[in-house]
């Protein structure tokens, strides 16, 4: 593609791009520390994450007051406008996964101590949300919409986990009454890890309406783009 | 949205394969292009693209110019404007034109607004006096000279000038306002005011407005067309031009990626 005629304006959106990666990449790190304390019980780990999570926060802000400035000041169109507008709403999500990540960690203060296993299933859910996640931003960095779309259709296989890991759960405190407490927190971070899945697919979204101009929101997800 | 193929008002001018050659220099290849009634049609692109010669080529003003020559059709309601027994001066009463420097004639007002209607023959004092009044409200000057329709016009302020000539040109009841570059020696707020004045124009003329202004371009058309190289390269609704256009000479030109 060719460069903008205004060098300055074309480092301002360098920039913009970078800002998202850094905060992608922060973002990526928050999941995967809540996974690995909640698998270990390590509540200071957990602690640790939540005192990170400012930071997923200053980016927030300063994503968008980078957008705005370059909103106001150079009037952007076509793909550079698709790239601000998508920029604003990627850090949106990418800020409600940080604060996932903290709710994980939460549940892990709040059990640690107490001695039930994690299900297998909740770390195999975090990779897939963390895989989703980092295609979501590769996608939005090459520009790619095919990669994108596969993000998209990801998301049905980490629902259908969420959905047996419900069934299951249910079943196990059934049977376990003096699991009831645990069994809940362990199905809340289920939820939060699906919730993770799903702010990755609005990113997946997203960032085929910045490459195509075309929005998939709100329908079934295509077959191809 | 506004002027894509959808749109239902007719199509009141029709380009169709118009080559235009200055000597030797071919300034229009092949160019295509409708512009509805009752819609902003909005030219863009790099100086010497060739938008300034269509535009001027809709009232055969181009026709001025020693060793012009013309192929191709440019259609007024149907009938080509260069058939044999169109009247050039009817033509130019059909579809005024209004430049980027404002030019007022050094007269008063009254006589800028009212030159036209006399030289088609309107003589009565009273219909001059209507036709003063009306196409300077139309024109949302009134409030501001209907006190002083005597003084000069040149007396006026840049943008009341801009304002007193497009009412000159609405004068004689145009069916097609042709506008280059109608707001590029005005302030701010001389523009915005012009650019709602095209909003408010576009409900009983079809306009065309060349502009260097993106912004401007983006604000008050439906539809815009991006020339280069005295090509038409892309036309399409403006917010789709503006959002996401189909071509990436489009998309190079109006994200400033250009040259």
């Amino acid at each position: 593609m060719a460069q903008h005629t205004d060098r300055r304006y074309e480092e301002e959106l360098a920039r913009l791009r970078q800002l998202v990666l850094e905060m992608g990449g922060l973002v990526e790190t928050q999941i995967a520390d809540s996974v690995r304390a909640l698998a270990s019980n390590d509540a200071e780990l957990a602690r640790a994450t939540i005192d990170r999570d400012h930071e997923v926060n200053r980016y927030d802000v300063e994503i968008d007051e980078e957008c705005l400035r370059l909103l106001a000041l150079h009037q952007p169109a076509a793909r550079d406008l698709r790239l601000i507008t998508t920029g604003l709403k990627i850090t949106t999500d990418l800020e409600r996964i940080g604060d996932l990540a903290v709710n994980v960690c939460e549940r892990v203060v709040e059990r640690s101590g107490q001695g039930h296993d994690v299900r297998i299933d909740l770390p195999r859910m975090a990779d897939m949300a963390r895989g989703m996640l980092r295609e979501s931003l590769d996608a939005f960095v090459r520009e790619d919409a095919e990669l994108a779309l596969k993000v998209c259709r990801d998301d049905d296989a980490i629902d259908a986990l969420h959905g047996a890991m419900f069934r299951e759960m249910i079943d196990w405190m059934g049977s376990h009454p003096g699991a009831a407490v645990d069994g809940t927190g362990q199905l809340f971070v289920s939820k939060y890890l699906e919730r993770i899945a799903d702010h990755a697919t609005n990113i997946g979204e997203m960032v085929i309406f910045m490459v195509k101009g075309k929005s998939i929101r709100h329908l079934s997800v295509p077959s191809s783009i | 949205m506004e002027g894509g193929s959808n749109d239902a008002t007719s199509v009141k001018v029709s380009a169709r394969d118009l080559d235009v050659f200055y000597g030797s220099t071919q300034a229009l290849h092949g160019i295509s292009l409708d512009a509805r009634a009752n819609r902003v049609t909005a030219l863009i692109g790099p100086s010497g693209c060739g938008k300034s010669t269509f535009l001027r080529s809709i009232n055969r003003m181009n026709d001025l110019i020693p060793g012009m020559r013309r192929q191709g059709r440019i259609l007024l309601d149907g009938a080509d404007i260069h058939d044999p027994g169109v009247d050039v001066v009817d033509l130019r009463r059909r579809v005024g034109m209004v430049f980027q420097r404002s030019n007022p004639f050094p007269k008063s007002i009254y006589e800028n607004v009212s030159y036209g209607p006399r030289i088609h023959g309107v003589s009565d004092r009273g219909t001059l006096d209507e036709i003063v009044r009306t196409t300077l409200e139309q024109a949302a000057l009134w409030d501001e000279v209907k006190d002083r329709l005597g003084a000069s016009a040149l007396s006026l302020s840049g943008g009341q000038q801009q304002r007193l000539c497009i009412a000159r040109a609405l004068a004689v009841e145009p069916e097609v306002l042709l506008m280059d570059e109608p707001a590029s020696a005005l302030d701010p707020l001389a523009t915005a005011r012009i650019e709602e004045l095209i909003h408010e124009l576009k409900e009983r003329y079809t306009i065309l407005i060349v502009t260097h202004n993106m912004q401007q371009a983006a604000r008050v058309s439906d539809t815009t067309a991006y020339f280069y190289l005295g090509r038409l390269v892309e036309v399409g609704p403006t917010a789709q031009i503006f959002t996401n256009p189909a071509k990436q000479e489009t998309e190079d030109y109006i994200t400033g990626r250009f040259g």
